[in-house]
């Protein structure tokens, strides 16, 4: 008997958007939608074009590390030092600075090398000795504290001129900007760290979707082992995803300092989970194998724009990481739900095998 | 002359804990021949391809191509070096489109060109009819169709050498046509390839020699043209082929009057089943027949409530009851074994013995844990029962081969003595040994008075163990039927005809 199939589709159907897209549309609607919604709420402040620039300029550090761990997350895997790294970064670039061979590049070397030393060391423990991310990086995350504590324990403000002048160095667009309350014009402000973001958003995105190793993250999140079978050298793309993890926390590190001009221990400190639920927000899925670059910048706003309506708002400030949780969990459960819609299976959590209990995990390898 | 070979592989040994899962094999490819590799599951077949391409590493013997020895260390080796596979399960990335799934990881480039390479990814879809555009996601294309891809994408590379792992498991029958041009067409360039495959008639039909293995070792290596079938399947099987026809068929129970097993009226699903009613009684085997999507597995699936059942009434020995979960169903005495083996039968990483005692230990609750004695004698009890080859009890499952997989999953129903089975596809993906025992197998059951429900998608085996068929077509029940209607000429005129 032959087994003809009925689910054959027509034959050049115009091409569905992919999972990938779908997502990044979701959080891109989500974020105009919630900043209409703050506009009309609060018109005084969200109106004004420095607001939106100042999101930029204070999370600068935030959306740069989003966007490695984004590059990580779609490989499959996890990354939760990369806040530690930051901080470690800031306090190392700080004493750096503060000691008498310190300059301005050095420190930019510095914060650069301790970054990839993280990713290194963390690439090479988890794709090639294939132990759990989660663990290697909590490794990590405790690595890179205990090293910051070690550094110094007081804060450090740098007082070097010459990183003062960057520190207080702002690009001034004089014909975009805000008249005051005394109907004086003060023009835009923006950051030297916006220029980072910016040139790293563009950069790392044209290399997820145009370079073979973005290509093959994506494949290795996919279905590592079709990925393998495939040609494709599974544990070097998976090794070197963590060290641009790692690169962007350093630089993350130095762009933060660079805002705030002082080493501290509290620096960065709870980046990582903000940036984790960042890139879900932004359409990354924590199982691998879907996301979008231009998600992570979209995903650290919303979550800002969020907490900024909530504290406009006068919630008190306990309230705002109760309703940041609650709304992690309902973009997951939506993500969940969107794509088993897509695929008419049976609504499972989209988290990634080393989350679930193994006979979850089975149940699913199918698919 | 002698014929060019293009492989040579000699004195190939490899062990994976436990198992010995190739000893001394030799096996040779010339150029421009289409070579079958042929053995029961788990005789190596699958073991040796994953040699060639480096997937596993050898642990004695030689390898050359061209003359040249060769050691892979992993696919990309092999597929740089002009070997194109397509495994049995299909290993493509469902998040990439069809065109990243057929180039990537081939060649040397460094940026992606993807004008480019959907141009090329929509010509060659062209030219082998499948249906996909080449923007599309994978995910979104039927595995039929992701298997041609596979295909295309081994074809495409230029090869000395295809190796074609069960690749028509899944195609339909002018699907395999065009395949089979397109091997004859490899073929007259030079390509040697390598094809596995269950049907055998396929492999006359194509191929030029056969090699085949049994438990591992070498058992030889013939012309097609002068080993007759039968030879072949004794060879494969290491017996005489035990006559299946023999196999002795029960009468359907005539008192028609006892209250049935299992009773559903106007059940659906949310899977799509139209509603339909369905009885069956003790000791009675029976089938739900029809084509890949005609809802056969959905009904079975509905029974079990596997998908969420929306409608419909179901008695069992009479009495009312509601099922809405496969545990409901497991304490009603239900028992299903699904189609899909890999995703929802096995557990890969539990071992042999946890998943046959699985079944009982849920259905007696967590709480209430079998002791490691009663779980070891009967898992032991089940091994030896059905004849299950397995190193140890303690062995994982996802080591044994996919015949053996099965039987495992049966050992697990069985434990918890249903009265009344659902067996979808098990045979699938199966070698005709197996096949034969498991059919046997059911027979047996029925004659205990357990009463079983069989699905396959060979109607020929649906046939010889049922006693009553109940078509399918188009999700909805076309006809029945019994008896000496019992042919597979009836079931296909059904089909054909939408009705008796």
């Amino acid at each position: 008997m032959d087994l003809s199939k009925t689910d054959v589709l027509p034959t050049r159907s115009k091409a569905r958007l992919s999972n990938s897209n779908l997502l990044f549309l979701i959080a891109a609607v989500i974020f105009i939608v919630m900043y209409v919604f703050a506009v009309i709420s609060f018109p005084g402040s969200f109106m004004q074009f420095q607001t939106f620039v100042d999101f930029f300029n204070l999370n600068a550090p935030l959306i740069i590390m989003t966007l490695g761990l984004c590059i990580v997350m779609i490989g499959g895997g996890i990354d939760i030092s990369v806040g530690s790294v930051c901080g470690l970064v800031t306090m190392a670039c700080a004493v750096l600075l503060e000691s008498h061979i310190g300059n301005v590049w050095g420190a930019i070397l510095l914060a650069l090398g301790i970054g990839i030393a993280f990713g290194l060391l963390q690439g090479y423990l988890i794709a090639y000795l294939e132990i759990q991310p989660f663990i290697i990086t909590l490794a990590g995350l405790f690595l890179a504290n205990g090293l910051l504590t070690m550094l110094h324990k007081d804060p450090i403000n740098v007082t070097r001129p010459d990183f003062v002048a960057l520190r207080d160095f702002d690009i001034v667009i004089p014909f975009l900007g805000t008249k005051n309350r005394l109907g004086v014009f003060i023009p835009c402000e923006i950051k030297p760290g916006v220029i980072v973001v910016v040139v790293l958003i563009v950069l790392l995105a044209a290399l997820m979707k145009w370079s073979r190793f973005g290509r093959n993250v994506y494949a290795v999140g996919g279905n590592s082992q079709s990925a393998m079978m495939l040609g494709i050298n599974v544990k070097r793309t998976i090794f070197f995803s963590y060290v641009l993890c790692g690169l962007t926390a350093g630089i993350a590190g130095f762009v933060f300092i660079m805002t705030t001009g002082a080493g501290n221990i509290g620096n960065a400190a709870g980046f990582e989970m903000k940036a984790i639920a960042s890139a879900i927000i932004g359409g990354t899925l924590l199982n691998g194998g879907v996301g979008n670059l231009l998600g992570a910048p979209i995903g650290t706003l919303t979550l800002l724009i969020i907490n900024e309506l909530i504290r406009a708002a006068g919630v008190q400030s306990n309230f705002q990481a109760i309703i940041s949780g609650l709304l992690l969990y309902l973009f997951i459960v939506l993500q969940s739900v969107v794509m088993s819609l897509r695929d008419r299976k049976k609504i499972s959590l989209a988290l990634p095998p080393w989350v679930k209990l193994p006979w979850f995990r089975n149940k699913e390898q199918s698919v | 002359m002698e014929p060019e070979n293009i492989l040579k592989m000699e004195g190939i040994s490899i062990s994976f804990p436990g198992v010995k899962a190739l000893d001394n094999v030799a096996f040779t490819l010339r150029k421009g021949e289409i070579h079958a590799l042929m053995g029961e599951n788990g005789a190596g077949k699958s073991t040796l391809v994953k040699v060639i391409t480096g997937v596993y590493e050898k642990d004695t013997g030689n390898i050359t191509i061209d003359g040249q020895p060769i050691h892979f260390k992993s696919p990309q080796e092999a597929q740089n070096s002009g070997i194109g596979t397509v495994y049995q399960e299909i290993t493509l990335c469902p998040n990439l489109t069809v065109a990243e799934n057929m180039f990537i990881g081939r060649g040397h480039y460094s940026f992606v060109h993807w004008k480019h390479m959907n141009e090329k990814a929509a010509q060659l879809l062209d030219s082998l009819g499948i249906p996909a555009s080449p923007g599309q996601e994978l995910s979104s294309c039927s595995l039929a169709v992701q298997q041609m891809i596979a295909i295309a994408r081994a074809v495409d590379m230029d090869c000395k050498i295809l190796i074609l792992d069960e690749p028509t498991s899944s195609l339909d029958e002018d699907e395999v046509k065009k395949l089979f041009v397109l091997m004859g067409e490899l073929k007259a360039r030079g390509v040697g390839i390598i094809f596995i495959t269950h049907f055998l008639e396929q492999v006359y039909e194509i191929t030029d020699r056969i090699t085949v293995l049994r438990n591992g070792k070498l058992i030889g290596e013939y012309e097609t043209d002068s080993l007759p079938q039968i030879e072949l399947i004794s060879k494969m099987m290491g017996k005489a082929l035990e006559e299946i026809s023999e196999i002795e068929k029960l009468a359907p129970d005539a008192s028609g009057q006892c209250v049935p097993v299992f009773e559903a009226s106007a059940l659906s699903s949310d899977a799509g089943v139209r509603p339909f009613n369905f009885t069956i009684q003790k000791g009675e085997v029976n089938g739900f027949a029809g084509l890949l999507g005609s809802g056969r597995s959905e009904s079975a699936r509905a029974i079990f409530a596997a998908d969420k059942v929306t409608g419909g009434e179901v008695r069992i020995k009479g009495q009312r009851v509601k099922i809405r979960t496969p545990l409901n169903a497991m304490k009603r005495g239900i028992g299903y074994l699904p189609e899909d083996r890999k995703g929802d039968g096995i557990i890969a990483e539990l071992s042999v013995r946890d998943n046959i005692i699985l079944a009982l230990q849920v259905l007696k609750g967590f709480f209430k844990p079998l002791s490691q004695k009663q779980a070891q004698d009967f898992a032991d009890e089940y091994i030896k029962k059905l004849n299950i080859k397995t190193p140890t009890a303690d062995t994982p499952i996802k080591s044994l081969s996919g015949g053996n997989q099965q039987k495992v999953i049966l050992a697990r129903w069985l434990l918890t003595h249903p009265d009344y089975l659902i067996l979808d596809e098990p045979t699938r993906g199966i070698d005709v040994g197996t096949k034969v025992e498991i059919q046997k197998l059911v027979l047996g059951l029925a004659s205990e008075g357990m009463s079983l429900t069989f699905i396959s998608s060979e109607i020929d085996e649906m046939t010889r163990t049922c006693s009553r068929l109940i078509v399918m077509k188009d999700r909805e029940i076309v006809g029945e039927l019994t008896g000496a209607n019992l042919t597979e000429n009836d079931v296909m005129h059904v089909i054909a005809q939408g009705g008796i």
